[in-house]
């Protein structure tokens, strides 16, 4: 049974980017909006975050939105857009505040103000040394912050509709976007939401890979689908991994550990980061401890010879661990049996964050080819998005604040395009295609089960387009991935029924990783440079001349990938060598 | 790796009039989740097995179910503490959708009604609005709830009465009754102090044991009936 909704502006997920363009969507009268979320909104990963978000507020001492500027152009190896960069610098304090007054509990400081911590790569004077920028609530501020927008929309009336995960993007005729295809998880019954506007939220795809900090439910959903209708991806090779995950697990230990003061240790005890990053040490960028760390393991100092280090902070005291460092404590006493006020942590890097995704400009617009072609009525923001405030890497904090920042820019936007657009014509047959998809799946007797395929790509992708790359390896890795595509074709769901059938989606999602699997390596390949994240070792260096430029992949209509470029926008700071 | 028994209560809405046990058989290393187990049923034994499942270490609160009688979320146990035989069971006092699948509407509902959101009319300031660390601490504990409703649905007197408001609301009504930015405590008091408000909590504890986040749920609730006493929020 299909069911139809019409709708002015529609939001596709329910974490912190789509929640807060919920919430401004629904300050909007007489504006319909509703939230489509394959999770109840409060099971998103944007709860998982821990560390903190930032902004030049100052609180603790002198900050400036233009050192924060600074610090995301260098951290993301100027790979990122100038113009997009300082829109988001700029509007931190602003959206802090906003969160603040919503009701977000900040940790505070001694005046009653939001208290602020360092974090890696955030920086005063232009690099000079660490800064107190980062806001937080204990270990848990995206916890908070997907707490209070959730609240925050109950107080609004917003609409939701939970447990509805959205499995097509609708595209009318003369190319605009006009509404989704959802399956109703609970009934299996499929739902076609006609709408003037809509925006993807869905987060990222941690899940391709097999030490992650994401959750299962992190897998690319709204990537994969914009992929599929012919929208391009940009920059997906650059993927950041984590330093510091839980051992073997992946889960996450916070950057804010080092901002109070841990320090990561090899198997003599050496604080070795200090031969890498000498002037922020610990808190350099996240490219560079993640990298220094494999160094450290694959030259044979890991733990025992093992593969992970420690992160000690056993000298910050029982209190600072109680109080600021909390559930981090309680990850490593539930999961590992280890105490952090007396025993260091064992970590490894884990992926982590997507800085590439679906193009937009800087009111979260889909964009495509080289010169920036609006997509009327689709938006993307967070995590699943690519305004490029990223780049080649992510500092911690700034995705928060991507997202609020972002998730804003979207709703005032997407509010404001309604007013004047019409309703354009929904295709015909909008459900023909997803249902041919979930047929064939349920059609299929004998075959793999999902997992298997899974947990192939995951290895494959985790040895070869992980931290270290190169040239070779990673054309395994390609050739490993078409391969698991084909046997994906017999992929076999052993549910078969309409209900709650979390067999059938699993699939479904696994068809995702393995189309953004391919289109990460493909990018990967083809970069023949290093840049934040994407380090090569058959190509050490940095190349500006021929490089300085976002990768866009489109897939065409016989299936092969098309890669083009995009320029980056440079305005204040011209790029230069990055040494922390 | 050895091999367990998973006791699984089994109710698939479109081919079981009732619900049934059915046993498993499983390799598993002592430090996997009973999370990971249920997986690795679900991906290699029988996939129509359902749960829900995203975070996978204890934030998110999909996944609480009753592990050998009692509520826990199947991410946050490994194996090693639950022995070779365990039962696996769904939440009580929901409607069973599916196998560990229960139906959250009520439970949300309930928690909408308690007004879970900041309400504050006056003016705010250019700035952040002011909160002292010992204002901030007041209410730290109930900011921590994930929603995963353990503690409800192993309160007896929410059993006996699916109308009673249940302890997850009433926390995060904590969260906000003692929040000193806020202005509506006594509007959420008034709500609590209904038939179906805190008065139905017998101070059993049940809560705070199931409570994955260790929340002092049971001293939160106090706090509140102390609050409706006196009128007055004051420590
Ligand atoms: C462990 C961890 C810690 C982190 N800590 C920090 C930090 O301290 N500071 C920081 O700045 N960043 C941090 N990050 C990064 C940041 O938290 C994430 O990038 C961000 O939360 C992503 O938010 P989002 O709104 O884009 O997506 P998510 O929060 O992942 O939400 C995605 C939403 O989309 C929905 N969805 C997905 N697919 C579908 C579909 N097909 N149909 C319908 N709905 C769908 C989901 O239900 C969900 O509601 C951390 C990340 C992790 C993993
Ligand atoms: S899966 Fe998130 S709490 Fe268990």
């Amino acid at each position: 049974m299909i069911h139809t909704h019409t709708y002015d502006a529609l939001v596709v997920g329910g974490g912190g980017a789509g929640l807060m363009s919920a919430i401004y969507l629904s300050r909007e009268p007489g504006l319909r909006t509703a939230v489509i979320s394959k999770l109840y909104p409060t099971r998103s990963h944007t709860g998982a975050a821990q560390g903190g978000v930032c902004a030049a507020l100052g609180n603790l001492e002198e900050d400036h939105p233009e050192w924060h500027m600074f610090d995301t152009v260098k951290g993301s190896d100027y790979l990122g857009d100038q113009d997009s960069i300082e829109v988001m610098c700029n509007e931190a304090v602003d959206v802090i505040i906003e969160l603040e007054h919503m009701g977000l509990p900040f940790s505070r400081t001694e005046d009653g103000k939001i208290a602020q911590r360092p974090f890696g790569g955030h920086t005063h004077h232009f690099g000079q040394g660490p800064v107190r920028r980062s806001c937080y609530a204990a270990d848990r501020t995206g916890h908070m912050i997907l707490q209070t927008l959730y609240q925050n929309c109950i107080k609004n009336g917003v609409d939701f509709y939970d447990e509805f995960q959205v499995v097509d993007l609708l595209l009318s005729p003369d190319g605009r976007c006009c509404g989704v295809v959802a399956w109703h998880i609970d009934t299996g019954d499929l739902h076609v939401f006609h709408a003037k506007a809509v925006n993807f939220t869905t987060g990222g795809f941690g899940r391709i890979w097999s030490i992650t900090s994401n959750a299962h439910a992190n897998t690319g959903d709204g990537v994969a689908i914009a992929l599929r209708r012919g929208i391009p991806l940009e920059d997906m090779e650059f993927y950041q991994f984590h330093p510091t995950g839980i051992y073997k697990l992946g889960i996450l230990i916070t950057e804010g550990v080092r901002g109070e003061g841990g320090v990561l240790r090899n198997d003599h005890g050496e604080r070795f980061m200090e031969r890498y990053a000498p002037t922020m040490k610990d808190l350099a960028s996240r490219d560079v401890v993640a990298r220094a760390i494999s160094r450290e393991i694959r030259e044979g100092r890991g733990i025992n010879g093992k593969k992970y280090v420690y992160l000690d902070a056993t000298h910050l005291g029982a209190d600072v661990i109680e109080n600021k460092l909390p559930d981090i404590a309680d990850f490593c006493r539930t999961y590992l049996g280890v105490d952090p006020v007396r025993e260091p942590m064992p970590i490894q890097p884990t992926a982590h964050y997507a800085m590439g995704g679906i193009p937009t400009d800087i009111d979260c617009r889909v964009v495509t080819g080289p010169d920036n072609t609006v997509i009327p009525g689709f938006y993307a923001a967070g995590e699943v998005a690519c305004v490029s405030v990223h780049g080649a890497n992510r500092l911690g904090t700034n995705s928060l604040l991507d997202l609020v920042v972002f998730g804003r820019r979207s709703g005032l936007d997407m509010a404001r395009f309604c007013k004047t657009a019409d309703l354009p014509p929904l295709p015909e047959n909008p459900t023909e295609r997803i249902e041919a998809t979930f047929a064939r799946l349920l059609a299929t007797e004998k075959g793999e089960p999902a997992a298997k395929l899974r947990e192939e790509m995951q290895d494959v992708m985790q040895d070869h387009v992980g931290i270290f790359r190169e040239g070779p390896g990673m054309e395994i890795a390609l050739a490993k991935v078409r391969e698991l595509q084909e046997r994906y074709r017999s992929v076999l769901v052993l549910d078969k029924g309409k209900r709650f059938n979390t067999d059938l989606l699993e699939a479904w999602e696994l068809g995702n990783l393995l189309d953004l699997a391919e289109v990460t390596t493909v990018s990967a390949i083809n970069r023949t440079e290093s840049r934040g994240a994407h380090m090569r070792e058959d190509y050490e260096t940095r190349d500006d001349v021929n490089w300085l430029k976002h990768t866009l992949v489109t897939r065409s209509d016989e299936g092969a990938l098309d890669i083009t470029y995009k320029p980056v926008t440079i305005t204040r700071f011209q790029p230069k060598e990055r040494v922390y | 790796m050895k091999t367990v028994t998973l006791t699984i209560l089994r109710f698939n809405p479109e081919t079981d009039r009732e619900a049934a046990y059915r046993e498993y058989r499983v390799d598993v290393e002592p430090t996997d989740r009973v999370l990971d187990a249920l997986s690795k049923v679900k991906w290699y034994q029988d996939g129509t097995l359902t749960f829900r499942r995203s975070c996978a270490h204890g934030v998110c609160g999909s996944d609480a179910m009753r592990i050998n009688g009692v509520n826990r979320l199947a991410c946050k146990v490994l194996m090693r503490d639950v022995g070779d035989r365990v039962t696996i069971e769904p939440l009580m006092g929901f409607r069973v959708i599916k196998d560990m699948v229960v139906d959250m509407e009520p439970f949300f509902a309930q928690y909408r009604s308690v007004l879970p959101f900041m309400i504050n009319d006056s003016r705010p300031p250019q700035r952040e609005r002011l909160q002292s660390i010992a204002d901030r601490e007041r209410f730290d504990d109930t900011t921590k709830c994930i929603l995963c409703a353990a503690c409800t649905t192993s309160c007896p007197s929410f059993w006996a009465n699916e109308e009673f408001v249940g302890p997850a609301a009433i926390v995060n009504a904590h969260r906000f009754i003692f929040d000193s930015r806020d202005e509506a405590a006594g509007a959420r008091l008034d709500i609590l102090n209904d038939r179906e408000g805190v008065w139905r909590c017998r101070t059993i504890f049940n809560c705070t044991e199931a409570c994955p986040r260790e929340i002092r749920i049971t001293k939160a609730i106090g706090e509140v009936k102390k609050a409706i006493l006196y009128g007055s929020t004051a420590p």
